[in-house]
């Protein structure tokens, strides 16, 4: 690199500093209305043993301090709203205000979770509203919102799919998982105390149908697959694949993470999957949070609605005509709670005004434009050097995603897809996702989403050309990369190998 | 529909060219005709903004109104004031919008915030590590329990009746997966059994499950609690509110091993039950075995300070099936509102809100206990929270006014969750209750209790009405399978 | 140690773990090979003193940043030392993985399992 680019940014110069190192004694924000009711000593409404006795190390930083210390954090970050964030199997798509808006309209943020039904007719009804639109888009008639995640989606289905069995008299003890399939899915598969037997994937990037056929016997409990899979790739044999775990006697689990790309196109009850679980921040615009929150609603077919997570919320006729809203915690063979309340209602508002803003016709245009996007990505990406040194895995048409190797980029100029992902970083872009699936050798997984413009996808394909160009020149620019970022390459085996994981205690 | 999608028919022809097809249709030939949905989907047609707007606030408007007259519901999350710079900081994109911090070196912020939380959490518990936020408060009743199983290889869990009805429940919901048996133990005078407690506790006993203040808003003894469980080598777990911390010893200080909670009093907004964040802190030994996001401090090549995500190969997208949980949502922005909130009210004001907190509720308990008709569930000490019986007017009919004067008080009934207390219910305060509240709630308690005494009132009108669910009815919970 | 090496005294299992034989005792770890696939070493955790260890089960965990590997028992016996210094300094299997990184001393239960292993020429040969 030039000296000129290796000159600090006054990003760069800042010392990161928390808000703990921030305090002086003495100073405040918060000043509280009085208790009103006189200054009892503390010590004579609880006894001295249950009382703390030294108060916490939080910080002591006026207002003014608090909001710019948070303003400069947050320019530490890259976000949806500056740049491209082609993240695989994320669906990093527009998060629109106007839910934000609603989302925190009164009615809705200050409703207290144990208010009486009939304090809640609103919140109950479009509870309801959207268990009807999301059962319609998978073509599952019962949905249950409660799952406060995709994870615990998958969780609550597996403890769905024991219950059957086991309201069956049967106690099968395996899971199948394609070798494609999110880690989430074997640790779920554990913590509802079943086994994972993993399914080889075929040349096509589909389930291998023989291989199936060799494992699918009466102690399978379920098959869990993404459709389409992590590659991108629809699985045309999935009539096949349902009919033979169903005629072994068990249930089918679709992990909805890749539901962007066919709503209104098919719908996995049509596939014949039993439970579905639907990722809210995914493909119905939840704004991801840097990590949460989300929601993990899932749809589930006659079969296994006796079990699905109480309460549920139901319609029921009001006497008068009309229709009244509840929460129906009376299921007995249901498997119970997986968590609090009745789930993350501020989440279901936004991907309720949002299923709204788009229509069912909207909805289907949406996952059009999806798989338009990433077949346009997919193409541009196959010409000059980056057809070159980055083939993609298997090649089709792919869904809203796809997958492309660094294998031929890291033999032929030493850089490795780690290296062009942060190199990306200081062209603006967020990298795709990295080493996954984990089938694909240097994987990088590209999910453009519906809402990004041409000229943007154009414009990260040649991003990737200079890389590749520059890296044919000297592979040094792209494996020290990145050099305008708020920080540069981080020492994560050193955060292992001795965690700090708070702010050390004041002297 | 709306204007979500930037590209225009020429958009659309010039990419379907460069791609070598005629049609949208085409690149869907993967999908096999039979399960093609070939209809449009039967939703309505995509609204306009302003109709989509008006659509929701016209829902929202069906919810009573949270500026009428005040609410005393808690059992778990209440009504704080939540000050304007956490909606100030927390709706900035930069926050809003990104991914879980998978690229460090454009996720300094989001990792510095996880890093920050952390040490606020462990600071309020009083437990050397914690990590970056889970679901909510509930659900990670049942990650300390795959923690605590997996430390000691046991598979018993016993839980005072005294914590979180919806954290009992969901342990029983997770226990059927982990191979777990979960057992119960019943509360006296407001307080867990201690001698019932210490009988529970077996050779095969992973951990118990406290909570304090217990769901009757009583401060447990956990330090002599705990020492149950500890001298049995099972776990001592402690469900917390974070908002009591700033008065209460905290429960690294009275033998947890581990400490949970619902983060929500802290900066988050009720939103009917969600999203807020879950904390989880841990001993410092059970580090390697903590379920969800962890940041840690580091440099950079050229030596600056940075933070990453740490001690990843615990996690599910590495050790897999082995994976110490199968959660990969730290809640992010509900943590960071968290530690918004705890930075605004400082060292000094942690303490103050929680004395607050304690003085008024002492005060109301007494106005409320000198009701006649009304006497308290337990004498136990409170501090955001109590119990009261009612001995003139049943709960559900001053719930839902159907009490001979319709005042439809916002109180939590005790009897959906504890069939043994059927005449109770809970008030909880909040620095939004004041005085003039308090007295409001005194004078309609005062007059439904009058006129419950002239004329028996009757619960039969009051809607919603619903019998607990039969396992949790059940003093004594063990589960078959 | 930055070159392959696999001396020639140590006998090899092929899941990329050493055992040098002592009479009725070994010394267990993991080959250059298995170091070099893992990456930079975070974090070992094994067995303690008086466990038993069963030919091709693992018997400890090796962590780098971003992968986990067990790791397998060669031959079967009882742990009668254990390497202390890999909690604290678990780069050393990284910087030496045949001496200061070791990892466990094994009494053998079944001698005759030593018949099955391979030897250092073997054991490279088929990394080919």
């Amino acid at each position: 690199m030039s000296s000129a680019t290796l000159t600090e940014t006054p990003q760069q110069a800042e010392r990161a500093e928390t808000i703990y190192e921030k305090s002086v004694p003495g100073r405040r924000a918060a000043q509280l209305p009085p208790s009103g009711v006189g200054e009892t000593p503390i010590e004579e409404l609880i006894p001295a043993g249950l009382l703390r006795e030294t108060p916490a190390e939080l910080p002591e930083v006026s207002e003014p301090e608090i909001i710019r210390h948070y303003n400069r954090l947050s320019r530490r970050n890259f976000d949806l709203d500056t740049g491209f964030y082609p993240l695989g199997s994320c669906t990093m798509k527009y998060n629109p205000r106007l839910n934000e808006r609603v989302a925190a309209l009164p009615g809705n943020a200050r409703l207290h979770p144990a208010a009486e039904p009939e304090d809640a007719q609103g919140a109950l009804e479009l509870m309801y509203l959207l268990q009807e639109s999301l059962g319609e888009i998978c073509g599952l008639p019962h949905v249950s919102l409660q799952p406060s995640a995709g994870s615990q989606g998958e969780l609550a289905g597996l403890l769905l799919t024991r219950a059957y069995h086991a309201d069956r008299g049967r106690n099968p003890r395996k899971v199948l998982t394609p070798d494609t399939a999110h880690g989430t899915n074997p640790a779920s598969v554990t913590m509802a105390g079943y086994e994972v037997v993993k399914v080889a994937t075929n040349e096509d990037g589909g389930v291998d149908i023989d291989d199936l056929r060799s494992k699918v016997d009466e102690d399978v409990a379920c098959l869990m697959l993404t459709n389409p899979n992590t590659l991108g790739v629809f699985d045309s044999n999935i009539v096949e694949i349902a009919g033979l775990v169903h005629d072994a006697g068990g249930l089918l689990y679709y992990d909805g993470a890749n539901l962007n790309a066919i709503m209104g196109q098919a719908r996995p009850g049509d596939m014949g999957f039993d439970i579905v679980h639907v990722n809210l921040h995914k493909s119905f615009s939840q704004p991801h949070g840097g990590g949460g929150p989300g929601a993990g609603p899932i749809a589930v077919s006659d079969r296994v609605e006796p079990f699905i997570p109480r309460p549920q919320v139901v319609r029921v006729a009001d006497g008068e005509g009309g229709w009244k809203y509840d929460l129906d915690e009376d299921r007995p063979k249901s498997i119970g709670r997986m968590r609090g309340f009745q789930g993350n209602f501020g989440v279901f508002v936004r991907s309720y005004a949002y299923i709204l803003s788009l229509g069912g016709d909207g909805l289907s245009e949406a996952s059009r434009l999806a798989v338009l996007n990433a077949n346009y990505l997919k193409q541009r990406l196959s010409e000059g050097r980056a057809g070159k040194y980055l083939p993609v895995g298997f090649d089709r048409h792919c869904m809203h995603e796809f997958v492309l190797s660094g294998a031929p980029m890291k033999k032929q100029l030493g850089i490795r897809t780690l290296d062009l992902a942060k190199r990306l970083l200081d062209f603006g872009f967020h990298p795709p996702t990295v080493y996954f699936p984990l089938l694909v050798d240097e994987a990088l997984m590209v999910e453009p989403v519906e809402t990004e413009s041409k000229e943007v996808l154009d414009s990260f394909a040649d991003a990737i050309e200079k890389i590749l160009e520059e890296a044919e020149r000297d592979p040094a620019i792209a494996t020290e990369a990145p050099y305008t970022t708020p920080v540069r390459r981080l020492d994560e085996v050193a955060a292992s190998r001795n965690p700090v994981i708070r702010q050390p205690k004041p002297e | 529909m709306a204007g979500y999608t930037p590209a225009t028919g020429p958009d659309r022809e010039a990419m379907l060219d460069a791609i070598g097809v005629d049609s949208i249709d085409q690149l869907f030939e993967q999908v096999p005709e039979e399960v093609r949905l070939n209809r449009p989907l039967a939703l309505e047609d995509g609204l306009s903004e302003s109709e989509v707007y008006s659509r929701m606030a016209e829902l929202a408007s069906k919810n009573r109104n949270p500026e009428g007259d005040p609410g005393f519901l808690g059992a778990g999350m209440y009504d704080h004031y939540v000050p304007a710079i956490v909606d100030a900081i927390t709706s900035r994109s930069e926050f809003l919008t990104p991914y879980t911090p998978y690229q460090p070196e454009v996720s300094q912020g989001g990792l510095q915030v996880m890093f920050e939380f952390q040490t606020a959490m462990s600071e309020i518990t009083g437990l050397p590590v914690s990590n970056a936020g889970l679901y909510e408060g509930p659900s990670a009743a049942a990650s300390a329990a795959y923690l605590a199983m997996a430390v000691t290889g046991r598979n018993g869990l016993v839980a005072s009746r005294g914590i979180h009805p919806h954290s009992r429940e969901t342990l029983a919901t997770h226990a059927v997966g982990f191979g777990a048996e979960l057992s119960e133990v019943g509360l006296e005078d407001g307080l867990t059994d201690a001698a019932a407690l210490e009988a529970a506790i077996g050779e095969d006993t992973a951990a118990v499950f406290l909570q304090n203040p217990n769901f009757l808003g009583s401060v447990e003894d956990i330090a002599r609690l705990g020492e149950f469980a500890s001298a049995r080598g099972a776990l001592v777990v402690v469900a917390v509110d974070p908002m009591t911390l700033g008065v209460l010893r905290p429960p690294g200080e009275c033998g947890a091993d581990i400490a949970f909670g619902e983060g929500q009093p802290l900066g988050n907004r009720l939103d009917f039950g969600g999203p807020s964040f879950g904390f989880f802190c841990a001993r410092e030994e059970y580090l390697r075995k903590m379920p969800g996001r962890i940041a840690g401090q580091t440099e950079d090549v050229d030596g600056r300070r940075g933070f990453v995500l740490a001690l990843q190969t615990r996690e599910q997208h590495i050790r897999r099936e082995k994976a110490t949980s199968n959660i990969c949502t730290s809640q992010a922005l509900n943590a960071l509102a968290g530690v918004i909130h705890l930075s605004w009210l400082g060292k000094a004001g942690f303490v103050e809100i929680g004395e607050m907190l304690a003085r008024r509720t002492a005060f109301a308990r007494r106005r409320i206990a000198a009701i006649d008709g009304f006497e308290l569930l337990h004498d136990a000490p409170v501090v955001r929270e109590f119990a009261v019986r009612s001995t003139s007017v049943p709960v559900e009919a001053l719930r839902s006014g159907a009490d001979a004067t319709g005042s439809r008080l916002q109180v939590y009934p005790l009897g959906r969750d504890y069939p043994e207390f059927e005449d109770g219910f809970l008030v909880a305060l909040t620095e939004q209750r004041d005085v003039k509240d308090i007295e409001w709630l005194c004078a309609a308690l005062e007059r439904s209790a009058a006129a419950g005494a002239s004329e028996p009132a009757t619960s039969s009108g009051a809607a919603g009405t619903q019998t607990p669910p039969a396992d949790t009815a059940a003093p004594k919970l063990r589960l078959a399978s | 140690m930055s070159e392959p090496s696999y001396p020639e005294d140590l006998r090899y299992h092929p899941e990329h773990d050493w055992a040098r034989i002592d009479g009725g005792e070994a010394t267990l770890g993991i080959t250059w090979y298995a170091q070099d696939a893992l990456g930079e070493v975070v974090f070992y955790d094994g067995p303690e003193v008086g466990a038993e260890v069963s030919k091709d089960q693992p018997y400890a965990e090796v962590e780098s940043v971003k992968a986990v590997s067990d790791v397998i028992a060669p031959l079967s016996g009882e742990v009668i030392a254990v390497n202390e210094s890999l909690a604290d300094a678990p780069e050393a299997v990284n910087a030496d993985p045949y001496e200061t990184g070791w990892m466990v001393k094994i009494r053998l239960s079944e001698p005759s399992e030593v018949d099955s292993l391979l030897d250092s020429a073997s054991y490279a040969a088929s990394l080919e």
